[in-house]
């Protein structure tokens, strides 16, 4: 008997590479792109300003 | 005080600002330090010899019109012998679209913030085109200012003043639930702005000069522009300089620099240079004879209109570019980089959802997402004018600058503090 790994109807939150998104809709599977990128885009002096004045919050 | 309350603080003074235009007057009698020789310009303060060619036609333009030169040579001639006063108009109460130039003899309009007692100064919106504050300076523009300002605004002052004031915020909360963003799509506001001034025109004006005028705002399009540009400067002034702060209180460029200011930075600009507009071109017209991104327009950004706002106004997208959906996307992201909604501007399509506004440095730093501007493109050639609209964003560089100016200002004020 075939165990399938994944159901039938697919449905994909990419969350990284856009590329991984791009081939799974030329494969016609839905799937949505996470827009993300690190706090203060990797900018480690910014993100520790952040830090520091996200705590008055 | 915290930041947390600071912004509160900053939040409730945007709310509560009125905007109500009051008068028109001499920009020498109304605009504080607008004396003879001085020429006022969007954007951050910027020297001659920086100015884009717009910019530039547009202050050949005004000097030809103040009668300071006879012909554009004797105009460049004067700005560069420096004896023209140049200065940012956001320095003095004052805006303007694009260019923004405003010289002594311009009527400007002036629209009040009664609930802090703030007024603030624009000239009259021109029209699309050839105009001034696009660099366009040929006979037929300085006629059509000539006529606006000699013979419409003293008309316009007399209805205004009949009317006792026309209440602007109250015809953008109208217009922004009828398919108005404000910067770019002005069509249900310019109306409700005609249907504002009408009866009282008529019962100040004679006939055929009723009629002309009314014609000249129907046609203008967006004559409406400039009284919510003064109004949305003049409420988030009453926001601007609260210690602690960090909502940004001014949008602005001059065609060489984009410049922000954030409430709790007080008057400093932090600058990156003027990005190119990807947008829709007038016939003939292509990205080639672009000028840089320009004007202090992007005051309505600031206040929570113009591209914060495009969710209500998916028909923008056919002058500036884009799809209805892009138009919803757009202010949905601009939720994740503000702190509050307006409580008067609401969208029927977000479910009354009040218009995100309030940028906040932290959230435009942390996320990467930088305010979009819908606007206008000049013709980087002086004497040529406007020749396409689309879309922009604030340099990302601009908040990095003023995050860093903050937590410095903030990391001295507690040491001094505990001094």
């Amino acid at each position: 008997m075939e165990t399938k790994v994944l159901p039938e109807s697919l449905r994909v939150i990419n969350i990284g590479l856009e590329s991984f998104a791009d081939d799974l809709r030329t494969e016609g599977v839905p799937v949505v792109q996470l827009d993300w990128r690190p706090p203060a885009g990797g900018n480690a002096r910014l993100a520790a300003l952040l830090a520091e004045l996200d705590d008055e919050e | 005080m915290s930041i947390k309350d600071a912004n509160q603080e900053c939040v409730n003074r945007i709310q509560d600002g009125t905007a109500v235009w009051v008068d028109l007057l001499l920009a020498r009698d109304a605009v504080p330090g607008m004396d003879d020789y001085t020429v006022f310009h969007a954007g951050p303060p910027l020297p001659w010899d920086r100015m884009p060619g717009p910019m530039r036609g547009a202050i050949i333009g005004a000097s030809l019109f103040e009668g300071w030169a006879k012909t554009p040579e004797e105009a460049i001639a004067l700005a560069e012998s420096g004896r023209l006063r140049f200065d940012s108009s956001h320095h003095h109460h004052a805006i303007g679209p694009m260019s923004g130039i405003i010289t002594p003899s311009m009527q400007v309009n002036v629209v009040r913030n009664d609930r802090f007692g703030i007024d603030t100064y624009s000239t009259l919106y021109m029209g699309i085109g050839k105009v001034l504050r696009h660099g366009a300076y040929d006979e037929t523009v300085m006629e059509k200012l000539r006529w606006m300002n000699y013979d419409l605004a003293p008309l316009l002052r007399r209805a205004v003043h009949a009317a006792g004031g026309i209440d602007v915020k109250s015809i953008v909360a109208q217009a922004v639930q009828m398919g108005d963003e404000m910067h770019n799509r002005n069509k249900a506001s310019n109306a409700l702005l005609i249907v504002a001034l009408a009866r009282h025109l008529v019962a100040v004006g004679e006939a055929g000069e009723v009629a002309r005028a009314l014609k000249f705002i129907e046609d203008a399009g967006h004559f409406i522009l400039n009284l919510v540009m003064a109004g949305s400067k003049g409420i988030m002034d009453a926001g601007a300089g609260i210690p602690g702060c960090t909502v940004v209180t001014a949008i602005a460029r001059n065609g060489y620099e984009t410049g922000i200011r954030v409430s709790g930075t007080g008057e400093r600009w932090f600058t990156a240079p003027a990005p190119m507009i990807k947008g829709v071109y007038f016939p003939g017209f292509g990205p080639d004879d672009a000028s840089p991104d320009m004007g202090d327009s992007s005051i309505t950004e600031t206040v929570g209109l113009g591209s914060l706002a495009m969710a209500g106004a998916p028909a923008v997208v056919e002058y500036v570019g884009g799809t209805p959906a892009f138009a919803l996307e757009t202010t949905m992201k601009m939720y994740e980089i503000t702190v509050a909604e307006n409580r008067a501007f609401r969208l029927p399509g977000l479910q009354f959802r009040g218009t995100p506004f309030g940028i906040d440095i932290r959230k435009v730093v942390k996320t990467g997402i930088t305010p979009v501007i819908n606007t206008g493109i000049a013709c980087k050639r002086p004497g040529v004018g406007q020749i396409g609209a689309g879309l922009t964003a604030v340099p990302i560089e601009c908040f990095e600058k003023a995050l860093e100016a903050f937590a410095a200002t903030r990391a001295a004020t507690a040491q001094a503090g505990a001094a």
